[in-house]
C-alpha cells in the first residue's frame, strides 16, 4: 500500500510505495495505476508507475494537489484481482557484432559467455514498468550472481533493438538512444509501433517475458 | 482547384509543429511535447485567427524561411523575433504580435529570436498534418507526430486544406519580459543533498550550458554535494524537474524529456515561470527562489489569468 503521499512540483501527485523493489510491491503499483486510469479523473492528465512509486500529473487550471491527494487516499482498489498479464517470447541474437558488452561483462561477473547466456536465457521476466524511451520495458530479476553496474561511460548511441541487463534488470533500446547499459544482443522484433495508437507497446508492466536465442541468419530473415 | 502551400527554403535549427501536446501516455514513454512557450504559441493562433489549440511552427534561435504560393493568408509571429516579409524583392521588417497577409509568392524569412530562444508562426489555415493520439506535435525522439515525427528540412511543403475566412487585422502589445530568478518547489530528493549543496542551489548562480534542447536544460556552476545516494530507483519525471547527476550539476527536464530517470531530484520548477524558463539562452545566469506550494498555486492562477486576459484583448 501507499507509504507516503507528497507533491512533486505544483502540478503532480508523488506515492511512495517503500523503498523495495520486488513483484509485490510493483504489482501494488500497477494496481492503482489501472484503478485510476479506468476513473477517468477529471484534471488527471498522465500517470507514471514505476518500480515502487507512481506519479500522477494533473492540469493545476482544473484541480491541485489537496483534491487529487484526497481523492487518491480514498481510492477503493481491489488488491486481491488479478493483473491481466500476458507471457510474451522475444528472440534476440548474440552475435558478437551485437553484443558491444559480453567481454566486459566476464570480465565483471568472472563468468564465461556461455554460461551469462545459459543463465540469461532460462530466466522468466516480469516487466516493472515502460518508459525513458517510447515503449522500453524494464524487467527483472537476474540472479544475484548475473548483476552488474552500469558503463561508467554511457554511449552516445545504443543502437535499435539493443537487449541491455544493469543490477537486477534488463531492458531493450525501442530505439536508437544514448544509454549505459551493458548490451548482451539484438532483437528484430518491433517493441514499440509508433503507427499504432492503440498498444504501441508490445510489452507491459506485469507482463511475463521469456527471451529465445536465434542466429544471426533467422535474426537477418526474421520477418513478423 | 488550385493548391495552397508553403515552401521551406531554409529550415533553420529546430523547426516542428507544435500544438498543445499529448496527454496520458507517460506510462509507455511519450512524453507531453507540445509548444515549449505555451503562452506565446496561444497568443499566436489568436492574432491569426486560428482555434487556440491549432498547430503552430515553432523555431529555436534561427528560424526557417518560407515561401508561399497561393491565394491571401495570414499569419503571425510571435516571441522577441527579428523577421522580414519579402514582397516583389522588397524587405518588410516583420512586426511580431499582430496579423500579417500574405500574398502569391511572398517569402517569410525568420532570420532569429533575440537574445530568447523560441518563437512561434501560426498560419490562419487548417494544415494537412498528421496527428497521432490527438496531436501533430513532433517528438523527434520517438518518430512521433506530423512530419513523419521529424524535424522540417528544406524544399519541402507545408500544404494547406483550407484558409481560414479572412479576419480584420488583430494586434496586441507584449513584451517578452527576461526573467533570471526562477522559483522552484523543494523536490522529494531535496534531503538527498549536503547544507552546503542545499545552500549553493538556492544562494548561487548557474549559467545555461550549451547542451540544452526541447529535451532538457543543462546547468554548469558550482557542485551540488550529494550525501545520501546519487542515484534513486527510476521512478517518474515532469517538465520542470530539476534532477542532479553524480557530476553534481542539475538538468532541468523539459517538454520532450524522458519519462522515467534515476538522479535525486532536488527541486521543480513552478508552473507559472515555465514558458520564461524555457525561453533562456545558452549563456544566461539563473537562480533558483525557493516557494512553497501554496505560493505556486496562487502565482499560476494568476499567470493564466493574464494569459487569458492577453488572449481576450486580441
Amino acid at each position: 500500500m501507499i507509504k507516503n503521499i507528497s507533491n512533486l512540483g505544483d502540478a503532480a501527485v508523488y506515492c511512495d510505495f517503500g523503498k523495495d523493489v520486488n513483484r509485490e510491491i510493483n504489482t501494488q503499483v500497477i494496481k492503482y495505476f489501472k484503478t485510476i486510469q479506468n476513473k477517468n479523473i477529471e484534471g488527471i492528465n498522465n500517470l507514471t508507475p514505476s518500480y515502487n512509486k507512481l506519479i500522477i500529473s494533473f492540469d493545476l487550471k482544473k484541480t491541485n494537489y489537496k483534491t487529487i491527494k484526497k481523492l487518491i487516499e480514498n481510492l477503493d482498489i481491489n488488491i486481491h484481482k488479478d493483473l491481466q498479464s500476458k507471457k510474451k517470447e522475444i528472440p534476440i541474437c548474440c552475435d558478437e557484432s551485437f553484443a558491444l558488452d559480453i567481454k566486459r561483462l566476464e570480465e565483471k561477473l568472472k563468468i564465461d559467455r556461455e554460461k551469462i547466456y545459459e543463465n540469461f536465457f532460462k530466466k522468466n521476466f516480469f516487466c516493472y514498468m515502460t518508459g525513458f524511451i517510447a515503449g522500453m520495458p524494464f524487467l527483472g530479476d537476474l540472479d544475484i550472481d548475473m548483476r552488474v553496474e552500469r558503463l561508467e561511460t554511457p554511449r552516445v548511441k545504443v543502437p535499435k533493438g539493443s537487449v541491455g541487463i544493469t543490477e537486477q534488470f534488463a531492458n531493450i533500446y525501442t530505439f536508437e538512444s544514448p544509454g549505459g547499459w551493458n548490451i548482451i544482443g539484438n532483437t528484430p522484433k518491433k517493441i514499440f509501433d509508433n503507427s499504432k495508437e492503440i498498444g504501441p507497446n508490445l510489452i507491459n508492466p506485469g507482463d511475463t517475458i521469456i527471451f529465445k536465442n536465434i542466429t544471426k541468419k533467422q535474426y537477418k530473415d526474421y520477418n513478423e | 482547384m488550385s493548391r495552397n502551400y508553403f515552401k521551406i527554403e531554409r529550415a533553420g535549427v529546430n523547426t516542428t509543429f507544435q500544438d498543445q501536446g499529448r496527454k496520458n501516455l507517460y506510462h509507455i514513454g511519450i512524453p507531453f511535447s507540445g509548444a515549449m512557450d505555451n503562452r506565446n504559441y496561444l497568443l499566436a493562433n489568436k492574432l491569426a485567427g486560428n482555434k487556440l489549440e491549432s498547430p503552430v511552427i515553432e523555431f529555436a534561435y534561427q528560424g526557417p524561411l518560407l515561401r508561399y504560393f497561393g491565394k491571401k493568408i495570414n499569419i503571425a509571429v510571435t516571441g522577441d523575433v527579428n523577421f522580414l516579409i519579402k514582397r516583389n524583392s522588397q524587405n518588410i521588417e516583420g512586426k511580431c504580435y499582430q496579423t500579417i497577409s500574405l500574398e502569391n509568392g511572398d517569402e517569410v524569412d525568420i532570420v532569429s529570436t533575440n537574445k530568447s530562444v523560441y518563437g512561434y508562426l501560426a498560419i490562419s489555415a487548417d494544415l494537412d498534418l498528421k496527428y497521432q493520439w490527438s496531436s501533430c506535435s513532433i517528438n523527434t525522439k520517438a518518430n512521433i507526430g506530423a512530419n513523419e515525427g521529424k524535424k522540417l528540412k528544406i524544399n519541402q511543403e507545408i500544404d494547406i486544406l483550407k484558409i481560414n475566412k479572412n479576419i480584420n487585422q488583430r494586434k496586441i502589445d507584449y513584451l517578452n519580459i527576461k526573467i533570471e530568478n526562477i522559483r522552484v518547489i523543494k523536490g522529494t530528493n531535496f534531503d538527498y543533498f549536503s547544507e552546503e549543496g542545499k545552500k549553493i542551489f538556492f544562494e548561487k548562480e548557474f549559467i545555461i550550458s550549451r547542451l540544452t534542447d526541447r529535451m532538457g536544460m543543462r546547468l554548469e556552476g558550482p557542485k551540488i554535494e550529494n550525501i545520501i545516494n546519487t542515484n534513486i530507483k527510476s521512478e517518474g519525471l515532469l517538465k520542470g524537474v530539476i534532477q542532479v547527476p553524480a557530476d553534481g550539476n542539475p538538468i532541468i527536464m523539459l517538454s520532450d524529456h524522458g519519462t522515467i530517470g534515476g538522479y535525486p531530484k532536488i527541486g521543480v520548477v513552478i508552473s507559472a515561470d515555465y514558458d520564461k524558463l524555457v525561453q533562456l539562452v545558452p549563456g544566461s545566469k539563473i537562480k533558483f527562489k525557493e516557494v512553497e506550494l501554496s505560493s505556486a498555486e496562487n502565482l499560476f492562477k494568476l499567470y493564466d489569468l493574464e494569459t487569458q486576459n492577453l488572449i481576450s484583448q486580441i
